[in-house]
């Protein structure tokens, strides 16, 4: 670990970013983080703070549109340029729905205005009159180490890649990114946006672990039965199938490939 | 009897049939007494469906001539209406809808139960306010409180406070609100007459910005109200609770001595009180109806089923979860949770990390519900050991003989209450 030999966890504003339980990231890495031993800090980053620039991740969540347009305000300038030097020195940024939008070019507040984001993720976010909301499955890009993605999403925004931003998923149920895309989320260095709540990590225990893994190195496994379980459960509510498509030990849609 | 076409919605159009008060209740009366005894349901809906099918203005028809009083809020708006129905029935014929169905059906049918009645105290889900007020015509709204709560099919709570704010800038009712909650109050500011009352707010996490600045909020003003430095502050208060007290402005106190537990209830009863006496009706004989109120729609109410005392609370939404927790029988009593992700619930149950569930060490847990699994990690994540179960009946099975307070959201309590009832 870069800064010291604690892990240190930053969750930004959850006061304005935390209206759909994505504080729960959080309380994911920390305890996966400890059941290998790592102790990890969560420092909280408020409206009023200034934003720490040595933090291993920063966490941001959902939020609600005047809350979003807050928490973009307040990061313009000395939050965001902190962020950026600290994604520059090998920082983590995972950042869910209203705290993805607000780190790309730019996002389209309630009225569907464009306005300036961190310009963290090559990404811009339009306005859609209706909102995307129910069960997501994606399957990663690029990313062997990771099983499907699973999650719930409630979002009017439209999100479109830029050349250097990666999609996280192809969405295999839901909308995700925009209708059009069947891409769901955008990862550009170790900085990862997505439209998932659930929460996103404690649906997707492979994904907290390559965050963490990316500031500590390799980890060894860690296996969950419950969560296997829940995410199998989930799953297949989205695909509409009793689970049959999917292996639940391997966390993989199998037939996917064959096509 | 006239006939107009008439629609609500732009490209809906629906005949529609002006019906005079008698003959939409007879006919909403009769669909529900049909669907009863064809055992389709309790019949508390589809009445109103058929008459709002017939003539979509049944509620404006219905509510004509009475005194309509309105109750709504996230939470608490079962509870709080029934005790102000109790304490108003002390002086006139009231009317309410108190299965908890409180869409404009709900309403319609339960208005349509008695068009004799002089009043009618109505619930309202929060997204209908608004419909509500236009068409009731209220004399007295009661807002309770405002937070997070199936925000796929409610959406935002900013925007919901906001709607409250434009109806009832519009229209001429006189608001009982609570002023502990910043979003009532923004909702309810620019109403014309405001009875403000101090019930209290357990739950924060809706109520961090500043509805006017964005600034955070400052917790710290005068018997710990809220405060900001743009010039927002809680109003000023007729009414204060302090603990099971209601304290008049004028110092003088009502001791309440509630049948139902926790300080939610208190704050629903201090709301229903001041409600009450903005209609003339005396503390004294109204806090007399209220504390007969033992349960509520089955809530609170305790069964014996093999072997356990099972008490069943209704919690929906992290705001309702924490106030619940301190409702709950210290440990070891164990639990048994119940969770449910329909529609009526909210299909995202996210919201369970928003929890404080780390309060629940030193008992037994069991899950069961649709959404075990969603609550069971969480619960997990909290430190807390849980069992999974597969319905509440198993649940009660593998925890030990004795009492057991039962914690269950909204489509997953309405179960257990079958399953429960059938077993006892």
């Amino acid at each position: 670990m870069p800064h010291s030999d604690k892990l240190r966890l930053v969750s930004v504003y959850p006061e304005l970013l935390g209206t759909y339980g994505d504080t729960g990231n959080v309380c994911v890495l920390q305890q996966r983080a400890a059941r290998r031993g790592i102790c990890a800090d969560v420092v909280t980053a408020s409206v009023g703070d200034p934003m720490p620039t040595s933090g291993d991740i920063y966490l941001l969540g959902g939020g609600e549109d005047l809350n979003q347009m807050q928490a973009a305000e307040r990061l313009q300038g000395h939050g965001a340029a902190a962020l950026a030097k600290a994604v520059a020195g090998g920082a983590v940024v995972f950042a869910v729905c209203a705290g993805f939008q607000i780190l790309g070019a730019t996002f389209a507040d309630e009225d569907g205005t464009l306005v300036p984001g961190a310009g963290l993720l090559d990404v811009v976010t339009t306005r859609s009159g209706k909102r995307a909301v129910g069960e997501v499955v994606a399957e990663p890009v690029n990313r062997p180490e990771l099983p499907v993605l699973t999650g719930y999403e409630n979002h009017a925004g439209r999100t479109t890649l830029g050349a250097e931003a990666v999609p996280l998923g192809r969405t295999l149920a839901g909308v995700g990114n925009s209708e059009g895309s069947r891409t769901e989320g955008a990862c550009q260095g170790r900085v990862v946006g997505t439209y998932l709540h659930g929460p996103a990590l404690a649906r997707n225990p492979a994904l907290a672990d390559l965050l963490l893994q990316w500031v500590v190195g390799a980890l060894p496994p860690l296996p969950d039965p419950m969560v296997e379980q829940l995410r199998s459960e989930r799953i297949a509510a989205a695909l509409g199938t009793p689970g049959s498509r999917f292996s639940a030990s391997a966390g993989r849609l199998v037939s996917r490939s064959r096509y | 009897m006239g006939v107009s076409w008439s629609g609500p919605d732009a490209g809906h159009v629906v005949l529609a049939v002006a019906l005079p008060p008698r003959v939409i209740g007879a006919l909403a009366r009769i669909v529900s007494t049909t669907s009863r005894l064809a055992r389709r349901g309790g019949g508390s809906v589809i009445g109103g469906r058929v008459a709002l099918r017939v003539d979509p203005l049944s509620l404006v028809r219905l509510t004509a001539g009475r005194m309509v009083v309105l109750v709504s809020g996230t939470n608490g708006k079962t509870t709080t209406t029934r005790l102000l129905a109790e304490a108003l029935r002390s002086r006139f014929r009231v009317v309410t809808n108190t299965s908890g169905a409180n869409m404009p059906p709900g309403m319609v049918s339960a208005l349509a139960a008695d068009i004799s009645a002089e009043v009618a105290v109505l619930e309202v889900d929060e997204a209908y306010l608004r419909t509500a007020v236009e068409q009731a015509a209220p004399v007295l709204v009661v807002l309770l409180n405002l937070s997070r709560d199936q925000l796929d099919r409610v959406g935002e709570v900013g925007l919901l406070a906001r709607s409250w704010q434009e109806v009832l800038s519009r229209h001429e009712v006189q608001v009982v609100a609570n002023a502990d909650d910043p979003l009532v109050v923004s909702a309810a500011e620019r109403a014309g007459n405001v009875v403000w009352v101090a019930a209290g707010l357990a739950w924060r996490g809706d109520a961090h910005g500043c509805t006017r600045c964005g600034r955070n909020l400052r917790w710290d003003g005068p018997d710990a109200s809220w405060w900001c430095e743009c010039g927002n502050r809680r109003p000023e208060v007729m009414w204060r609770l302090i603990g099971s007290d209601l304290v008049a402005r004028d110092g003088s106190v009502l001791h309440l001595t509630l049948s139902l537990p926790g300080r939610a209830n208190s704050a629903n009863a201090a709301m229903a009180l001041a409600a009450a006496a903005c209609l003339d009706v005396s503390l004294g004989a109204a806090h007399q109806a209220m504390t007969a109120v033992g349960s509520v729609n089955g809530r609170y109410l305790a069964a014996d089923v093999a072997g356990r005392n099972v008490r069943v609370l209704l919690a929906k939404n992290p705001a309702g979860w924490l106030e619940t927790l301190g409702m709950l029988r210290a440990p070891p009593t164990p639990l048994l949770l119940a969770l449910n992700g329909r529609v009526a619930d909210g299909r995202d149950v996210s919201w369970v990390w928003d929890v404080p569930v780390e309060q629940l060490r030193d008992r037994p847990v069991v899950v069961c519900g649709e959404r075990r699994l969603d609550l069971g990690v969480r619960l997990r994540h909290g430190g807390i050991p849980v069992s999974i179960a597969r319905d509440a009946l198993a649940g009660l099975g593998a925890l030990p003989p004795g009492p057991v307070d039962l914690v269950a959201n909204y489509t997953a309590f309405q179960d257990v209450w079958r399953k429960l009832s059938d077993a006892a």
